[in-house]
């Protein structure tokens, strides 16, 4: 990181994707490009607090990167309460706040299968994922969501790796989510390959207990509520492989499940 | 302008530190601007041994501020010395370490293991957290623990300045911080959080895990200035101001009821470089209200007659 890596941008665009009812929407908000030196790895997050946020709302927000390039920087997000429903208003020109990028950020092995398990919004890291991944041949995403595949960014990555997805439209489609997650697991710890995983806590823990029960080699990013984003409010901890708490921003977000607790 | 200022004998380059528990052991925030460009940092509060802290969630967002109950979580003050400390430039950044402990002996013992540390400016004692049950504000409300705190750091600490954290969470502030004084404290800071609660009625829960936090940011600005105007107007020590200053105009409100430095906390979080814009700023806004220095400005606040 530069010294210089706290800096105000401009919005390029902000809009839904697909065709999402109002509420519901999910984001994609482009912005420039903070011109990051020496770059970013898929997996880390940048903080963002528009100029225009009085006070009233206090922290930044940490957001995935979904992907940056010379040009542009994008992230992906949904309307989920007081700092979102404000992203929302951002309007082409409008200037943000930005530190990043943060955080460590998944493996890319050479030579290994690799299997992205998506849940939801988790799929934004995954973008960049494929586009730097040097073997996009040994990657395959399986992706689990709500709203219809075209609210997210999907036909980037279907169009690049093998792509497999479960829609969940009611409660009682989450077991067969779960037990097709877990023999994807089950099937990529036989073949040695390494597992990467972002998405909401429960479908998370389901990929932790399935990695610990087959000893699959898995890397889980977590997401949390943050105020700082850089290691020193300590308000975003979770527990690690020896029930320590320990920072998400600075530790994380990536961990290895053997290296996490995600009991309770 | 200049705005060196000596603070109980500490020499510092500005009146601009950040508050403990905010800026984490400083490194954190060596790629957002120069940290011998501050007046000094308090660094995360420390304990004899290393904690753990309260369960999730900890913290919360509130409207223009934040609830914390983040229960002094830290690596203990020996990896403090031997780790953390060794990386920060405390030639010429004065350090301060903050001091937790669960009474007064053991505050005592905390105080002399920093003594001996050359890279340790002075010691703020922590007797206001919210949010722990042990120590924390069941001293900083009751004025004899605070002396008896003030004197057993004081007893210990060699020749390093022994400044008293104060909490807003009384009835009358001026009591403790001439209890402070008593005891022999160099020097106040305050204030510390305000106790406080956020709910959720979705789900009919306390947002934070420990149901009952510490209240920063800028909405405890108004309560922090009153405090710091009474407090500076009871003791004879000096007095570090801290609640709420996001901007050099807010940290100048606080120098002119008498603070003689302030330090910088929940605006560390609405922007990481907060800190280092307010210390490069102040000498301007200073200026832009015609100060003749900043000894003629500290305390220059007129009373209606």
């Amino acid at each position: 990181m530069s010294a210089n890596n706290c800096r105000a941008v401009k919005v390029i665009s902000n809009k839904p994707l697909g065709l999402s009812s109002p509420g519901e929407e999910i984001v994609e908000l482009k912005l420039e490009s903070p011109d990051w030196k020496p770059g970013w790895r898929a997996g880390q997050f940048v903080m963002i607090r528009p100029i225009s946020w009085p006070l009233d709302l206090v922290w930044g927000r940490p957001f995935s990167i979904c992907n940056a390039d010379e040009t542009s920087l994008t992230i992906l997000f949904q309307v989920v309460g007081r700092g979102t429903s404000r992203l929302l208003e951002l309007k082409e020109g409008d200037e943000v706040n930005i530190w990043g990028p943060l955080g460590n950020f998944f493996s890319k092995p050479q030579n290994r299968p690799v299997l992205m398990l998506a849940g939801g919004m988790g799929i934004a890291p995954f973008c960049g994922y494929v586009d730097s991944h040097p073997q996009p041949e040994n990657l395959k995403l399986f992706f689990a969501h709500r709203p219809p595949l075209e609210n997210y960014p999907y036909k980037g990555i279907a169009g690049k790796v093998d792509v497999e997805d479960i829609r969940e439209t009611k409660p009682t489609d989450i077991p067969s989510i779960i037990t097709r997650v877990e023999e994807l697991v089950k099937e990529y710890a036989e073949k040695d390959g390494l597992i990467v995983a972002c998405g909401p806590t429960p479908f998370l823990k389901t990929i932790w207990n399935a990695a610990n029960k087959y000893g699959a080699d898995a890397e889980l990013s977590l997401e949390n509520r943050m105020a700082c984003g850089v290691g020193a409010c300590l308000g975003c901890v979770c527990k690690d492989g020896d029930d320590h708490h320990t920072q998400v921003c600075t530790t994380g977000p990536v961990f290895k499940a053997n290296n996490l607790s995600l009991e309770g | 302008m200049d705005v060196s200022i000596d603070f109980a004998g500490l020499k510092l380059k500005n009146p601009i530190l950040t508050a403990s528990g905010t800026f984490g052991f400083g490194l954190e925030f060596k790629h957002f601007g120069d940290l011998e460009s501050l007046g000094g940092i308090v660094v995360k509060g420390l304990s004899l041994k290393p904690r753990e802290g309260n369960p999730m969630p900890r913290i919360a967002e509130t409207p223009c501020g934040m609830l914390n109950a983040i229960g002094i979580q830290n690596p203990g003050v020996e990896e403090f010395i031997n780790k953390k400390l060794p990386k920060l430039p405390w030639k010429t950044l004065p350090v301060l370490a903050n001091l937790y402990a669960t009474d007064a002996a053991e505050f005592g013992e905390l105080a002399g293991v920093l003594a001996g540390e050359e890279g340790v400016a002075a010691l703020e004692v922590n007797v206001s957290c919210p949010n722990v049950k042990e120590g924390g504000i069941a001293f900083g409300q009751d004025p004899r623990q605070i002396t008896k705190v003030a004197e057993a750091v004081k007893k210990n600490a060699g020749n390093k300045p022994v400044i008293i954290k104060l909490s807003p969470n009384v009835t009358d502030i001026t009591v403790c911080a001439k209890a402070a004084e008593d005891g022999g404290a160099d020097g106040l800071s305050l204030i510390n959080t305000l106790s406080g609660m956020a709910v959720d009625i979705e789900r009919r829960t306390p947002r934070l895990a420990n149901v009952i936090g510490g209240l920063s940011g800028p909405a405890v600005k108004p309560v922090a200035l009153r405090c710091v105007y009474q407090a500076v107007n009871a003791v004879k020590i000096p007095v570090m101001g801290l609640g709420g200053i996001t901007t050099a105009e807010d940290a100048a409100e606080f120098l002119l009821v008498g603070a003689k430095a302030v330090q910088i906390g929940t605006g560390n979080f609405i922007s990481p470089d907060t800190a280092f814009k307010v210390a490069e700023e102040l000498p301007k806004v200073l200026e832009r209200v015609k100060a003749e220095s900043i000894d003629e400005f500290i305390g220059s606040l007129q009373l209606p007659k």
